[in-house]
C-alpha cells in the first residue's frame, strides 16, 4: 500500500450532507474486472461545480466532503474512483463505516473532524479557494489558510498509512492463530458452510 | 458475569486475535461472494501466489450484472456483463468454491440463497462484497458488507481485521395494523433515527412484533439496516429460524440438528444486558410507508403529505423528485412498479403482491416487473400460480437477480420515470440515470401497479 505522510495541496470542498456511493460511482460503472480508470466516473451524475468547476480539479489532492460521507453501498469502486481522480485525503465531520474502511485499505486518509471545525474549514475555504492545506498525518494537525485544526485517528489506522502496512500481511502472520482457532471451531457440528 | 448482547456473544466466540491498538481478528463462518466485487480480490491473490483458505466456507453466485429475461448470458448482449460472470466461473472452478451459477436451479440473489440453503445460521459470522449482507442478521447471525480488500482477506485468511461495535436496541412491540408489513417498520424506523443514526453500531430488533414476523419478514428488516447506517442488524433465534432451517441442504442433519440447535437456542441477548443506543416503537403507531425523497430516510405515512424543505439536502430531493412540498403521495402518478430485491422478492413478498393482483388488471400506464430472488422461489411461485396470477394482470414475470435495484443490466428506469419499488435505495440514479423512486412494500406497489398511481391496498375493493 502507498504510504502517506504528509499532504499539500489545493483543496476541493464539497461539503454536501450524506453523499452515497451510488453517487460517487454509480452502479452503471461496476461491470470493470480491474481497478484502473474509474476516475473517469467519479460523480458521473451528479458532477458538483464545486469540483468539476475547478479546472485543476484533478491536481487537487483533498477533498473537503460533508456529513456520513461515503453512505449505502459497500463497494470499494467509490474510494477507487476518489483516489484514480487525485484525491488522498478526504475531510468530514463523519463517515459511513464500510466506506471508513475501505479508505483505509487504499491508502487514502478519511480524516474525521468536530463539526465546528469543520465548518472552519469550510469558511476559510470560501474565504480562500486557491489557498494550500497541509495535511499532517504524524503530527495530526490541518493547517489552512490560518486555520489549526488537530484530528484523531486510532493509531493502528495511523501506523497503517505511516507506513504503508500490508493488512493482508499482518493477519497472515497470525497463521499460527487462525489454524488454532480452527481446530477448535472444526469440532462443532454445523462448521461446514 | 457481565451480561451480554447476542452480539457481544457471536464477537466473543470468533476472536482469535483480541483487539488492541490494532482491531481484532475476526473468524469467518460463511463468505459469500458475486461477479462485481470479486474479480479483484482474486487478482490480489493470484498476485502474491495466495490459495483460498476455506474454500469450504465460500459460496458463489451471480446475481448483479446478469439479465433476468433469459438465462443465457452472451457477449454480444452486454460485453462486460459476460466478462465479469465468467471471470466469476473461472476463478471459482480456480480455486475450489462452490457456484450457484447462471443456469444453476440454486442460482438466485446472494442474500436470498444463503439463507434457501441453510447456509445463513444462527451464531455465525457472515460476510459479503455488498452492503446488504445485513439481512443474514435475520437467524442471529453477524452478518455485515465489506469492500473488495476486505473480500481478499478473507479468501486468503478465512479472517477479517475488525472493531467491535456499539450495540443498539430497536424494540417494537405490539400488534401491527393491517396492511403494515416488515418494510414498513424499517422505514419508518429510519424515518426516526436518520441514514447515519446507526453508524457504528450493531442493531439488535427486538420485541412482540419483531417476534411475530417470519423469516422472510425479519430478512427484510435486517436488510435494510445498512440504510440506517449499521452495517449489521439481528433478531435473536427462535422456533420461527429453527422450522425454517430444518432439512435445508447446508444445515446440519441428524444428530448434529440436536446438537446445533441447543447451542442456537442459548443464543440471546442477557435480560439485562446493556445497549448503548435504544429506542422502543409501539407497532400499532406504525402506518403503511412509502418514500418521496432521495435516501431512505425521506419517507412518510401512505396518507400523509410531503414535508418542508426544510434544509439543502431536502430541497435538492424534492427538486430531483419533481414533488412539493404538503403534497399527498397518494394518487401521485407512476410508470412503473418493482417487486423484487433481497430486500422483498421471497415467497411471502410475491403472495402478498399476487393477493391484490389476482383478478385486477395492471394499469395501462404502467409497466410492472416482478422478479423473484432466486430460481427456487421461482418455483415455489409457479407450483402455487403465482406467475399465472401475475402473468394475467399484465405483470412480467421474470428470471431471479438483482435486476431494477442497482440498473446494472437492461432493466432500468427511464429519465423522469416514476417508480414504486420493494428495493432498498431511492437514491439518485440508482434505478437509471434521472430515475424516481419511491420505496414502499409489495403489498403498496401492487396495488399502485393496478391504480396506476400510488395507493393504498387497505382502500382496494374486492374485485
Amino acid at each position: 500500500m502507498n504510504k502517506l505522510v504528509r499532504v499539500t495541496s489545493r483543496v476541493a470542498c464539497f461539503p454536501a450532507e450524506n453523499i452515497n456511493t451510488d453517487q460517487i460511482i454509480p452502479a452503471r460503472f461496476l461491470k470493470a474486472v480491474d481497478k484502473a480508470g474509474f476516475g473517469n466516473h467519479l460523480f458521473a451524475d451528479l458532477r458538483p461545480p464545486e469540483i468539476f468547476g475547478l479546472p485543476d480539479a484533478r491536481q487537487r489532492e483533498i477533498l473537503i466532503a460533508g456529513r456520513n460521507f461515503g453512505c449505502g453501498s459497500s463497494r470499494e469502486h467509490a474510494v477507487w474512483a476518489i483516489r484514480d481522480f487525485g484525491f488522498r485525503v478526504v475531510i468530514a465531520p463523519s463517515f459511513a463505516d464500510i466506506f471508513k474502511e475501505n479508505s483505509l485499505k487504499n491508502g487514502m486518509l478519511a480524516v474525521e473532524l468536530e463539526s465546528a471545525m469543520h465548518a472552519d474549514l469550510v469558511n476559510a475555504h470560501s474565504k480562500s479557494p486557491q489557498a494550500e492545506m497541509t495535511v499532517d498525518l504524524e503530527q495530526q494537525r490541518i493547517a489552512f489558510a490560518g486555520v489549526d485544526a488537530r484530528f484523531t485517528i486510532n493509531s493502528f489506522s495511523r501506523t497503517c498509512l505511516l507506513e504503508g502496512l500490508d493488512e493482508l500481511g499482518y493477519i497472515l502472520r497470525h497463521a499460527a492463530q487462525i489454524e488454532a482457532f480452527e481446530g477448535i471451531w472444526g469440532q462443532r457440528p454445523n462448521s461446514r458452510a | 458475569m457481565q451480561p451480554k448482547t447476542i452480539y457481544d456473544k457471536i464477537w466473543e466466540s470468533h476472536i482469535v486475535v483480541p483487539e488492541t491498538d490494532a482491531p481484532a481478528i475476526l473468524f469467518i463462518d460463511l463468505h459469500l461472494i458475486h461477479e462485481v466485487t470479486s474479480p479483484q480480490a482474486f487478482d490480489e491473490l493470484k498476485r502474491r501466489g495466495l490459495a483460498v483458505r476455506r474454500p469450504d466456507l465460500t459460496l458463489a453466485t451471480a446475481d448483479h450484472a446478469i439479465p433476468t429475461t433469459t438465462r443465457v448470458l452472451r457477449a454480444d448482449d452486454d460485453r462486460e456483463a459476460f466478462d465479469q460472470v465468467t471471470r466469476l466461473e473461472s476463478n471459482c472452478s480456480e480455486f475450489g468454491i462452490q457456484l450457484y451459477g447462471l443456469g444453476s436451479p440454486q442460482q438466485g440473489i446472494v442474500h436470498v440463497i444463503g439463507p434457501e440453503l441453510g447456509a445463513t445460521q444462527p451464531g455465525k459470522t457472515i460476510v459479503c462484497g455488498d452492503s446488504h449482507t445485513s439481512t443474514h442478521g435475520a437467524f442471529g447471525a453477524l452478518a455485515f458488507g465489506i469492500g473488495t480488500t476486505e473480500v481478499g482477506h478473507v479468501l486468503a485468511s478465512q479472517c477479517l481485521l475488525q472493531r467491535k461495535a456499539k450495540n443498539f436496541e430497536i424494540r417494537v412491540d405490539g400488534q401491527l395494523k393491517n396492511g403494515v408489513t416488515a418494510k414498513d417498520i424499517i422505514l419508518h424506523v429510519i424515518g426516526q433515527i436518520g441514514i447515519g443514526g446507526g453508524t457504528g453500531h450493531v442493531f439488535e430488533y427486538t420485541g412482540s412484533a419483531v417476534r411475530s414476523l417470519n423469516m422472510d419478514g425479519r430478512m427484510t428488516l435486517c436488510n435494510m439496516s445498512i440504510e440506517g447506517g449499521a452495517r449489521a442488524g439481528l433478531v435473536a433465534p427462535d422456533d420461527t429460524t429453527f422450522e425454517y432451517l430444518a432439512g435445508r441442504p447446508y444445515a446440519p442433519q441428524g444428530a448434529a440438528w440436536d446438537q446445533a440447535l441447543s447451542r442456537w437456542r442459548a443464543l440471546k441477548s442477557d435480560p439485562d444486558a446493556s445497549y448503548d443506543r435504544r429506542i422502543s416503537i409501539d407497532a400499532s403507531s406504525i402506518e403503511p410507508m412509502i418514500t418521496f425523497g432521495t435516501n431512505p430516510g425521506m419517507s412518510i405515512p401512505i396518507t400523509g403529505v410531503i414535508p418542508e424543505a426544510r434544509n439543502e439536502e431536502l430541497r435538492r430531493a424534492l427538486d430531483y423528485m419533481a414533488l412539493r412540498p404538503g403534497q399527498p403521495l397518494l394518487g401521485h402518478p407512476i410508470d412503473v412498479v418493482f417487486i423484487g430485491s433481497c430486500t422483498n422478492s421471497r415467497l411471502s413478498d410475491l403472495r402478498a403482491a399476487a393477493e391484490v393482483l389476482k383478478g385486477r388488471k395492471v394499469a395501462p400506464n404502467v409497466r410492472a416487473v416482478v422478479v423473484p430472488g432466486s430460481q427456487q422461489i421461482k418455483k415455489l411461485a409457479e407450483d402455487e400460480g403465482l406467475d399465472r396470477i401475475f402473468k394475467e394482470a399484465g405483470a412480467e414475470w421474470r428470471e431471479s437477480g438483482c435486476s431494477m435495484c442497482i440498473a446494472m443490466n437492461a432493466d432500468k428506469l427511464g429519465p423522469g420515470q416514476y417508480s414504486i419499488s420493494t428495493s432498498n435505495r431511492n437514491f439518485e440514479g440508482r434505478q437509471g440515470p434521472g430515475g424516481r423512486t419511491l420505496l414502499a412494500s409489495p403489498l403498496t406497489a401492487a396495488a399502485s401497479a393496478v391504480a396506476g398511481r400510488v395507493a393504498d391496498s387497505r382502500r382496494m375493493v374486492n374485485p
